[in-house]
C-alpha cells in the first residue's frame, strides 16, 4: 500500500496477523462445525487484509468474493443439508494415530521454520513496482497479464470449472433409473 | 523509524496457517471440517505465493493465486457432492467409516 506509515502498516500487520492465526486455531477447534466454517471466514478475511498489505487488491477482493463468499457459503449450505451429529468428532479411540500425527506435523512445521529462517530472496526482480501497480491499476494489470500472457491457461482453467460443475451435478442427482 | 515489513514474516505467518491446517486434517474426523483444513492450507500457500510476488515486484504470483483458487472451487463443488452421496449412501460423514473399497 502506498501512502500509509510505515508504523500503521506494523499495527494493521500485527493485527491481521494474530488474528488469522486465532480465528484458525479457534476453527480447528471448534466441536460444531458450523463454528469452524464462521471462524474459518474470519481467517480469510485477516488474509485479505494481508493482501491488501502487500498490493494485491485484485486478490483481496477475489479472496473475499471467491473463498468467504461462495466456497464457505458451499460448505455451510452442505453442513445443515446433511445434519451432522456433534459427538464423535475427534478420533478418541484412537489417541495413537493422534500422537503420531502431532509429531509428524510438529516435525513438518520445524521444517518449514528452517526454510523461513534460513530463506534468502533470490531471483530477478520485474517491472511491476507498489508505485507502478498504483499507477496502472493493479487489477488492469493482472487483466492485461491474464489474457495476454497466461491466456492458454485461463482457457485450460476454464475446462476445469467446467468438468467440476459437470461432476458436482452427476455425482449428486438421485439416481432413479 | 520502523523498517518494512520484512517478507519472512509474512512467511512464518503461512507456515503457522499451513501447520493449523495440517493438525486439523490428521486430527479431526469429520470429512467436512478436514475439507475447510485444506482450504486453510491452500490459502497459507496463496499468502506465501503473494508475498513472494510482492518483494519480487511480479505479478505472476497474483496470477498462480487466481488458479489455485479457480481449483479450489472445483475442488469445493466437487468434493461436497461426494459428501453429500456418501451421506446418502451411510448416513454419515465420519471418515473412519469410509471403508467401501475394501470389498
Amino acid at each position: 500500500m502506498i501512502g500509509i506509515g510505515i508504523g500503521f502498516k506494523w499495527f494493521i500487520f500485527i493485527v491481521a496477523a494474530l488474528m488469522a492465526t486465532g480465528s484458525s486455531l479457534m476453527m480447528v477447534t471448534r466441536k460444531n462445525p458450523i463454528h469452524s466454517a464462521l471462524w474459518l471466514i474470519v481467517t480469510f478475511f485477516s488474509v485479505a487484509i494481508l493482501y491488501v498489505l502487500l498490493n494485491a487488491t485484485f486478490i483481496a477482493v477475489a479472496q473475499v468474493m471467491v473463498y468467504a463468499g461462495a466456497i464457505m457459503m458451499l460448505v455451510l449450505f452442505v453442513i445443515m443439508l446433511i445434519h451432522l451429529e456433534w459427538g464423535a468428532q475427534w478420533a478418541s479411540s484412537r489417541s495413537f494415530a493422534r500422537l503420531i500425527g502431532g509429531i509428524i506435523t510438529v516435525m513438518l512445521f520445524l521444517q518449514v521454520m528452517a526454510g523461513v529462517y534460513t530463506y534468502t530472496s533470490v531471483g530477478q526482480k520485474g517491472i511491476y513496482t507498489a508505485a507502478k501497480l498504483a499507477e496502472l491499476g493493479n487489477t488492469r494489470a493482472v487483466g492485461t497479464l491474464l489474457y495476454g500472457k497466461y491466456a492458454f491457461v485461463f482457457e485450460v482453467a476454464s475446462i476445469l470449472l467446467l468438468v467440476g460443475i459437470v461432476g458436482a451435478v452427476l455425482l449428486a442427482r438421485k439416481r432413479n433409473d | 523509524m520502523l523498517p518494512e515489513i520484512p517478507q519472512n514474516l509474512y512467511y512464518l505467518l503461512s507456515a503457522v496457517l499451513f501447520t493449523v491446517g495440517a493438525v486439523g486434517v490428521i486430527t479431526r474426523r469429520n470429512a467436512i471440517v478436514i475439507f475447510m483444513c485444506i482450504e486453510l492450507m491452500l490459502n497459507a500457500v496463496n499468502l506465501s505465493f503473494i508475498t513472494s510476488g510482492n518483494f519480487l515486484n511480479s505479478l505472476d504470483g497474483t496470477i498462480f493465486v487466481i488458479f489455485i483458487m479457480a481449483v479450489a472451487a472445483a475442488e469445493a463443488a466437487v468434493g461436497l457432492g461426494i459428501f453429500v452421496l456418501i451421506f446418502r449412501l451411510k448416513g454419515t460423514v465420519h471418515v473412519d467409516e469410509f471403508n467401501l473399497l475394501k470389498g
